[in-house]
């Protein structure tokens, strides 16, 4: 039985996440014996992305190029997945969570009528049932979920297992959907997206600001700290709230949960809300002028000072070093 | 316009979470519980919109009696009645069966959630409940226009948003910043003790889903401090010790 991964892409490249989706199935395959990996692109996706999927684990690339479904319009993809789905007779959904999967993927479960765990962060143990770990409390516990629907659909938490980088050239074969009005019942009628930058869900490296830096204006500094990372920026709630920053870097509980190789927050208090949207990420550093702010107790590596003083020579020691 | 908002009973976001000792159960000794705060800014934008264009606003819960100072909250923030469907949320699909089922008797304009329940943060209900009634959802949405039956939306993508039009009904997944938590004034706590909290009993026991046991993350070591008259010493941790660079 193969099992299905949709690929998100966007503006043509495919996400960095999705690609872990692929090496997740591809391991849970060889984990549980169960046939190939077969991916499903939407829309209009260079072909020099295409391969990347091969080497992600995919055996297979189905891809529908209708350029309709290159924007995330959550009806048209979940119709074109659970086509997919029963045309290679799969059992199981394997994608990235993100915020278009989620809404995809919930309408999918009622279509192809299968059971759906999100935030997965470990394969399957399939030894009695189907046993997910899952992530919950925004990333404060796990729970053991057992899955007992035949068809079954696991939404995966970023940086949750190794990206595959020794799998080979995927054959890419054209898919043919059939689309109906319902589909696009409604309208995408404009799109504003950074280009350029490292986005913020998908990054290694995070370097986000807090209260304490006072003003936009003083943001630059980190800027610079994260271009000499290839970081994304974020901040705290306040800050998107008073306007600093646009409103899709605001991480935490009520923002974007993140989960980088390395979060470094400045000038950020550590309230519990924010913690709760960066505690998945695998390295820690506060920069913080109040050696009692509660984000120390979180951190792997703190600086006590001054922002400042300390950023730009931070970004001046890295700059030596890299 | 009629208006339902699904609400969850969430523990605060400041709780500590625990389980009871066969890591079975949510321990809910000393924790406070509220609305979630997804479910909260789609009840403050449905009293916006229900008092700009008229008509009801109801919320719906899917939990025990325990679930009910929550919905009073939310008839004192300025909700017109309240439906408890009287079961524990058992999972997603039970939860999302339940509601449209309610909602398909109540033939509602508009449905709003929260993005996502900030206890197990599926962010899948108003997905699945818009393909149980054959219409559109959206989520995560920030902004929220209705115009006769016209709606125009923001809704966030990474990096950045789209804006979209649809027509009512629809289903949309909130989250800030598509208007401010309101706070109950004395007058709405006043009143809500008098509106309607109907109790109706749920229409299908079915599950895909089960919890068998909870954990707890493995706990934090010590923070390491760094000298900040010393940065480069950190630049080496990160790329020596924890291979982060
Ligand atoms: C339901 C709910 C949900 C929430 N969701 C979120 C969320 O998703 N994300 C989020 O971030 N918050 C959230 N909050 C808000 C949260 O409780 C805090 O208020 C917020 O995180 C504080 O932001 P801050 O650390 O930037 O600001 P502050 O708490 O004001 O902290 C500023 C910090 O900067 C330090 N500082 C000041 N000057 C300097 C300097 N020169 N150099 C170095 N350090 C300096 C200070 O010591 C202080 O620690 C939520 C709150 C609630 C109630
Ligand atoms: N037990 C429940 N009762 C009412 N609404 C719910 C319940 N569970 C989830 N919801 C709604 O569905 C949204 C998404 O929840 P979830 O899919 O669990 O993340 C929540 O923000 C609520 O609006």
């Amino acid at each position: 039985m193969s099992i299905l991964v949709y690929i998100e892409q966007s503006e043509g490249k495919v996400k960095k996440t999705s690609l872990e989706a692929v090496s997740f199935a591809e391991a849970l395959t060889s984990k549980t014996n169960e046939g190939e990996v077969i991916a499903l692109a939407l829309g209009s996706v260079e072909d020099s992305e295409l391969a990347l999927i091969g080497i992600a684990g995919a055996s297979k690339v189905l891809h529908a190029t209708d350029s309709r479904l290159n924007a995330g319009v959550i009806q048209a993809h979940a119709s074109a997945i659970a086509q997919a789905f029963s045309k290679i007779g799969a059992k199981t959904l394997v994608l990235a969570k993100s915020s278009l999967a989620d809404a995809v993927a919930a309408r999918l479960a009622i279509k192809i009528n299968a059971g759906l765990v999100s935030n997965v962060i470990e394969l399957p143990n399939t030894t009695s049932g189907y046993k997910v770990k899952r992530s919950i409390f925004t990333g404060k516990a796990f729970a053991e979920t057992d899955l007992t629907t035949d068809n079954k659909i696991l939404a995966i938490k970023k940086n949750s297992i190794t990206l595959k980088t020794d799998g080979s050239n995927a054959p890419v074969e054209q898919f043919e959907v059939t689309l109906s009005d319902d589909d696009f019942a409604s309208k995408i009628t404009a799109t504003e997206r950074a280009t350029g930058e490292v986005l913020l869900p998908e990054a290694d490296i995070v370097v986000s600001g807090g209260r304490g830096m006072k003003g936009p204006e003083n943001w630059g500094m980190l800027e610079d700290l994260a271009k000499t990372l290839g970081a994304a920026t974020g901040c705290s709630k306040p800050v998107s709230d008073i306007g600093w920053r646009p409103h899709h870097e605001h991480v935490g509980q009520t923002g974007v949960k993140v989960a980088p190789s390395l979060y470094i927050a400045i000038g950020i208090s550590g309230a519990i809300q924010h913690l709760a949207g960066v505690n998945s990420s695998k390295c820690i550093v506060v920069i913080n002028k109040d050696p009692e702010a509660p984000f120390f107790k979180a951190a792997d590596y703190g600086i006590v000072g001054d922002a400042f003083e300390v950023v730009p020579k931070l970004t001046e020691a890295l700059k030596a070093e890299l | 316009m009629k208006i339902l908002v699904c609400i969850t009973h969430v523990p605060d976001t400041t709780s500590k979470i625990q389980f009871t000792a066969d890591n079975t159960k949510f321990d809910t000794t000393g924790v406070q519980f509220i609305i979630g705060p997804y479910d909260d800014y789609a009840l403050a934008r449905a009293v916006e919109l229900r008092d700009q264009t008229g008509g009801k606003l109801t919320v719906l819960n899917v939990g025990g009696t325990e679930t009910e100072p929550t919905l009073r909250k939310a008839l004192a923030i300025g909700a017109d009645e309240a439906i408890r469907v009287n079961s524990f949320p058992k999972d997603s699909f039970f939860v999302a069966n339940q509601i449209a089922h309610y909602a398909k008797e109540g033939s509602y304009d508009l449905i709003l959630m929260g993005r996502e329940s900030i206890d197990f943060n599926g962010g899948m209900v108003h997905g699945m409940v818009g393909e149980l009634l054959g219409i559109p959802s959206f989520s995560p949405v920030m902004k929220l226009d209705v115009d006769g039956n016209s709606v125009t939306m923001a809704r966030e993508i990474e990096g950045g948003k789209e804006t979209l039009e649809a027509s009512l009904p629809l289903i949309a997944g909130c989250q800030e910043p598509i208007a401010e938590w309101k706070i109950p004034n004395m007058r709405g706590i006043m009143s809500a003790r008098t509106k309607p909290l109907n109790v109706v009993e749920p229409i299908s026991e079915e599950t895909q889903a089960e919890v068998t046991s909870y954990e707890l993350p493995p706990a934090k070591g010590a923070v390491k401090l760094i000298d900040k008259d010393n940065v480069s010493e950190l630049v080496k941790l990160l790329k020596n010790e924890a291979k982060v660079l």
